[in-house]
Formats: structure tokens, sequence, C-alpha cells
């Protein structure tokens, strides 16, 4: 937990949760193990809102719980997770990736889950019946069986998983419970269960639901509250209840990996090559786990019958193509930390890419690779040096270390190098989140202002008001706000454009890093 | 001797400076007497910005989500500092909370217990539990009360008929008007006075038709 992690998961709790929920946050990252008379101690804040906060960020799986240190009497202890919150980052991607493997009603399933944390179905599939309904145009409504199918895709491709049963603990002052039957022995571990170590986790409950979805109106507002509670009572007698189901991150990391690892292959050699490996992991996303460092091994007969049709690759040519694959230096497979490009230039880059396929080498001959003039060469290395991408090997001839006669190679470093890049790119998004933080605090007044002229544009547009009204609530903004108003909105849209597009690096270079820790 | 050659030249140092880099005659950067600026011109520009509809499609997710999750009830507010005097208008003003409930239902099944907190109830649901609650107590507060009065009348001798008819009148007059509970909850609750002190008098006329000696205080 660095200080730029707890940083940043500082911040984004504190734009989805709110200022308290973010204190407790980072208290316990900070912190460790608490329980909650400490929490509220040393945050000094009232006992209801820790408690409240807890809740919160117990549901969205960001903290987790278990029998304090002292054994099954002491307290129980919260332990805050850095690496879930920072996932929030990364909310809009699952969303879009949702989108484009199953369409509108996969992206709201989707997306409803990872706003309420967990969810039962039955919840869900309202929800969003509801709110596909609420975009259809008049007449038409959305069927439960159409959500309900797009769920058990989800769940088959194992992109949502059941929550992991709650390990039963004995508080002292309350008689224990027996432990349900899934959960004979977690009781008396002290590491909480995992969603995978539960058998029935990709399992769907056998959950009928028949209806429609309800189209709010505004003017059925009290029948939609009384049809709210109908369906509040419908939901719990529909029989799923304690099954919560939650968004399977690890699935849609690997998602990423091997989209990434296509794309790497297509800009290397060409499409063809790039439908092989697309082929190649498909085949294997049964068969490996998520962790492992290679594929299962495939035969090319395998492959050769797995392959899609439409490209018609004919037996010798994909043998050409997997000799290439095999021989490519870049192994695509590993990831590396190809990221000095950006800052300083790309010849910068070159160095540092020739650095990384040759691993060790002496000054005059990083100027003859990289065909740079020797002042140059000198100078992008010494900044390199000075920014530790790249490190300096001492290799002495003489025992006497004497500086004449030593060799000094340099060379990268791959993990620390992409652990200092990971921590770069940390700082970077907290960065941008406080600059746009303050940017709409500095213009607040501005909008806060527009705000109010568009509700007041659109009450009267719906009360049916004259152009010339309209115009004339248009023309309170004056022209020089319009363009700062513009320009801010401009400012904030880069700065959160940005924010994505780090998450990708960040992305990147985590598989990276935990892929090789784990060698 | 050490440090004769200070400020002489460039200074002593334990390695060779040329291997380095820094040769004879090179002249080194000027020193600088203030903090580097905040905004240093940038050698290199940063590689520019995708764009895209995907990357457009992101972003708007990304805006409406941060907008969705401050309407949620996971996004918890600091309780408003309670003002010296509770205004008519806080009842249709602020939407902030002023109670330390949760606004939204946890299965408490899946937190430890020393979590749990009374759920908010909806504001539509308030009224009919409470008409229905405070009918109760009432009628049995008025129970009491009548038991005492009772008991006061039948130690000064009165007429005992008189009082049992006035009772029924009282608790048929109060179970009726359904109304007047909310008033009689005030004159019940609010006042620090305790009820059963209160005697509101209609004993009293009672009490002169019997032609007594003693003195009423």
């Amino acid at each position: 937990m660095t200080a730029q992690e707890v940083r940043l998961c500082g911040l984004l709790l504190q734009e989805h949760f709110g200022e308290v929920v973010e204190r407790i946050g980072t208290h316990l990252l900070r912190g460790g193990a608490q329980n909650l008379r400490t929490i509220a101690n040393e945050t000094n804040t009232p006992l209801d809102l820790v408690k409240k906060s807890l809740c919160v960020l117990v549901q969205h799986g960001a903290c987790e719980f278990g029998s304090g240190r002292r054994g099954p009497g002491s307290p129980v202890e919260y332990r805050a997770s850095c690496e879930r919150v920072l996932r929030v980052l990364r909310y809009p991607r699952y969303i879009y990736t949702a989108k484009t493997l199953y369409g509108d009603t996969g992206e709201l399933i989707v997306e409803e889950v990872l706003q309420r944390g967990h969810m039962t179905m039955s919840n869900t599939v309202k929800t969003v019946a509801d709110r596909l309904t609420h975009n259809m145009e008049e007449g038409r409504s959305m069927e439960y069986s159409e959500v309900v199918s797009a769920f058990s895709k989800l769940v088959e491709t194992h992109f949502l998983q059941r929550c992991p049963p709650v390990a039963e603990m004995g508080t002292a002052a309350t008689s224990t419970n027996p432990a349900t039957p899934g959960t004979p022995a977690a009781s008396a571990s002290t590491a909480p269960p995992t969603a995978e170590s539960n058998p029935d986790c990709y399992k769907l409950p056998h959950v009928t639901l028949i209806g429609r979805g309800k189209r709010r109106r505004s003017s059925d507002d009290s029948e939609e509250q009384r049809g709210g509670k109908k369906a509040k009572m419908d939901s719990e007698s529909c029989g799923d209840e304690g099954i919560y189901w939650q968004v399977n991150f690890e699935r849609f990391h690997q998602h990423f990996r091997d989209q990434a690892i296509i794309s790497a292959v297509a800009s290397k050699l060409d499409q063809t090559s790039s439908e092989i490996v697309r082929t190649m992991l498909r085949m294997s996303e049964v068969t490996t786990t998520q962790t492992a460092a290679y594929t299962q091994p495939l035969s090319a007969n395998e492959i050769f019958r797995s392959l899609p049709p439409n490209y018609s690759i004919s037996r010798p040519i994909l043998d050409q193509y997997l000799s290439l694959l095999v021989d490519d230096p870049m192994e695509f497979v590993g990831k590396s930390g190809d990221s000095g490009g950006g800052m300083f230039g790309s010849r910068s880059a070159r160095i540092f890419r020739l650095l990384l396929r040759k691993r060790h080498l002496e000054q005059k001959q990083v100027e003859d690779f990289a065909m740079i003039p020797a002042k140059e060469a000198k100078d992008m290395l010494y900044t390199l040096l000075s920014e530790n991408l790249v490190q300096l090997q001492e290799i002495p001839k003489t025992p006497d270390h004497a500086p004449s006669r030593t060799f000094y190679l340099y060379t990268v470093n791959q993990l620390p190098t992409a652990r200092l890049l990971l921590q770069h790119c940390y700082k970077t998004v907290a960065n941008l989140i406080e600059r746009r933080l303050f940017e709409t605090k500095e213009n607040k007044r501005l909008l806060e202002k527009s705000q109010r002229i568009e509700a007041i544009l659109a009450s009267l547009q719906a009360s049916g008001a004259e152009p010339e009204q309209l115009t004339e609530v248009e023309e309170m903004i004056t022209a020089p706000e319009r363009q700062q108003l513009e320009a801010l909105r401009h400012h904030i849209n880069k700065l959160d454009s940005t924010e994505n597009q780090v998450d990708e690096t960040v992305f990147l270079l985590e598989s990276y890093i935990f892929s090789t820790k784990t060698k | 001797m050490a440090g004769r050659g200070r400020g002489r030249g460039r200074g002593q140092m334990t390695f060779n400076l040329e291997d380095v880099g820094i040769g004879r005659g090179d002249s080194l950067p000027p020193t600088t007497f203030k903090p580097s600026p905040l905004f240093p011109p940038m050698p290199v520009q940063p590689v520019p910005l995708q764009t895209g509809e995907e990357v457009e499609y992101m972003l708007a997710l990304k805006q409406e989500l941060r907008a969705a999750t401050k309407t949620l009830p996971f996004y918890i507010r600091r309780a408003a500092p309670k003002r010296d005097v509770d205004r008519y208008s806080d009842k249709y003003q602020s939407g902030e909370p002023k109670d330390s409930t949760i606004e939204w239902s946890p299965d408490w099944s899946r937190l430890p217990k020393e979590l749990c907190i009374k759920v908010r109830e909806n504001r539509g649901k308030r009224p009919t539990p409470q008409v229905k609650r405070t009918k109760k107590p009432l009628v049995g507060k008025e129970e009491i009360l009548i038991k005492l009065e009772t008991l006061e009348k039948k130690e000064e001798a009165v007429n005992s008929e008189e009082e049992q008819d006035e009772e029924k009148k009282k608790t048929n007059e109060e179970e009726e008007q359904a109304d007047e509970e909310d008033y009689e909850e005030d004159f019940e609750e609010d006042t620090d006075y305790i009820m059963s002190y209160f005697d509101n008098g209609e004993e009293f006329g009672g009490d002169s038709d019997d032609n007594m000696d003693e003195a009423t205080y």
C-alpha cells in the first residue's frame, strides 16, 4: 500500500461515496486491520457514521471483516482492500466490454451490479427491465425473460459470479449460529473465503421471473410507489434470497489481456496471425487458469480445426505462421514495460527498447546500435538514469575497481522499472482527479448558473412556451460566460478521457507485475 | 592541508571527471538561485490522446457513473448540524439526513451484528403506523386517568353514577374524535406537567352539588 495508491484510493472513495467513507477508507488502508471502536476513536467520527461507511464498503467488496487477532472472542476486525478500490477506475471499461459482447442488456446488467456492489438476480432483472422499458418507445416494454437470458449468458461465461458465503463468526455476546453447510471449515480459518472456493459460484438459481418492465410516468407516481412496494414484496417471494451476484473482475481482466495480445500481434505481424492467436486463446479459455504464464499446449491440428471458416487458412500456411510466432523475439505472452516513449521522446524510447532486447550495453554500443549521435545519446542515457528507468552495472577489470579500467554497462531491470512506472501512473491519475476537482470548484458558480438555466429551459419547454421566451432565458448566459463554460467542459472531458487511458496502462503494468512476480 | 583546493577551479573528486563525460573546458550549467518553475516548458510533447467512438462512449459512461453515484444511498453525507431552533421549513426543505439511520437495507446476515443500524422508513409509510400507535397508549392512559379519578371520587364519596356517565361520555368522545388525537397527543406528551395531577374542573361542578361543609381548596 504505497502512498500514491492510498492517495488515489482516497480520491476515488470521495468521489463515489462521500467524504465520510473516504476518511474511514483511507484510515483502514493505512492502518491495516482494525476493529470498530478503534476506527471511531482514531478518526473522530461518530459511531453511527462509521457503521454506515463500513456497511457501504462491505457492500462494495472494498472491505472485509473477520474475527479479531486474539481469537474468536475478540471484536470483529475490518480490512480494506486497496486493489478493489482501484478497480473503480476501470468501471467504464467493464461496462463497455459488456456492451460489445452482450449488447445493451448486458451493459445495463453489469452497470447495475457495479453500482450496487452486489445484487440478487431478481432485483437486477427487474431494475434492468425497467430501465430498458424507460428508454423504449411508448407502448413497448421489456420482457423479463430477455434480461434473464442475458444474465445467464454473463454467468455462463463467468463474467458474473456468486458472492462468497460469509463465514460465521462467534462474537462473545451473541450465540454462534450453526455454520451453513457450505462453509464448515471456513469458520475456523482466518482467511475469508474467495468466490472461487464456492463450488456453486457459477450456478444460476432456479427462479422463474415472469413479467415485463414497468414504465415510470410522472403522473402515476403514487401508483408507481404502490407498484414499487408490490414489486419489493414479490422479490421476497422469488426464492433467490441470499444469493448475491458480483462482477468477476478477473474474468474481465483476462479478456482485456487477450485483446491486448491479439492487437499486439496484429500490429507486429498481420491480421491473419492475430486471428490464429485469437483462436488459440479462445480454445485455452476453459483449460487455462487465469494466472498461468503460458496457455496449455495445443497441437497444430486442434488449432486448424478451430479456425474460423471465413479465413480459409490452409494447413501449410498455418504451420508457417505458427513457426513465425514461435520465433518472434517479443514473446508476446509476456508483457514488457514499454512506456519510455512518451516522456523522453521517441529516440529515448529507441534506446530503451534496445536495452530491453540486448540486456547490457556499453555506452559506445548504445550509440552505434541506436544510430544516434554520441552527444545526444549520452544526454538521453543520463536522463533515463536520473529517472531510474535505466541502471548502471559496473564490471571491474581490476580488483581495485579503478574507474578507468571498469566496464560500465547500461541495463534495464524490468520488474522494478515496471513497478516504478506503475507508481507514476497512480500518481498521474490522482493528479488528474485533483485537477478536475480544482477546475470544477473554481467555476462552481458558473456551473450552478448554467444548471439552473437548463432546468428552467426544460420546464418551459415541457409546458410549451414560445420561442421568444426560450431565447430570453438562453440569453441570461452571456457570450463570454458561454465560452468559459465551453472551455471548462472541454478541459474536464480531456481530463476524464486521460484518466481512462492511463488506466489502460495501469492495467498492462499491473498484469505484467503480477505475472512476473509469481513465476 | 585538506580542502586547500576549495574554491579554485572545480575541485577534486575521487574519480576521473573525463570518464563521466565532462571534458576539460566544458562549462557546467549555471547555479540556480530560486526553485524550479511550477510549469517548466517541456522538451518533449506528450503523445496526443486517443480519440474515437469508443473513447467518447467510455467518457460519457464515466461521467454518467459519477453523477449517478451521488444519488445512490451509498453516498454518505454527514448529518446536518442541528440549528438552534426547529424551523417550519425544515420539514420541506432539506434533503440532508438528520439522524443516523441508513437509507438502504443491506442483507444483515452478511454483515457482522455490530454494524446493524435502524433502517430509515419511507416518509409515505409513517402516518398510518403512527396513528394506530398513538391510539392504543392514549386509550391506556385515559383508562388509568379515569381509574385514578374514580378512586379519588370514591374517597370523597361523590355520586358514582354521575361519574360513570361522565366517564363514558369522555371515553366515547375520545374514541370517536380521531382528529383531535394530535391535539390530545401534544397535550399529553409535550408538557412538563404530570397529567395525573391535572384536574380539568369537570368534577368541580359535581362536588358543589353535595353541600359539603368541608372547604374546597
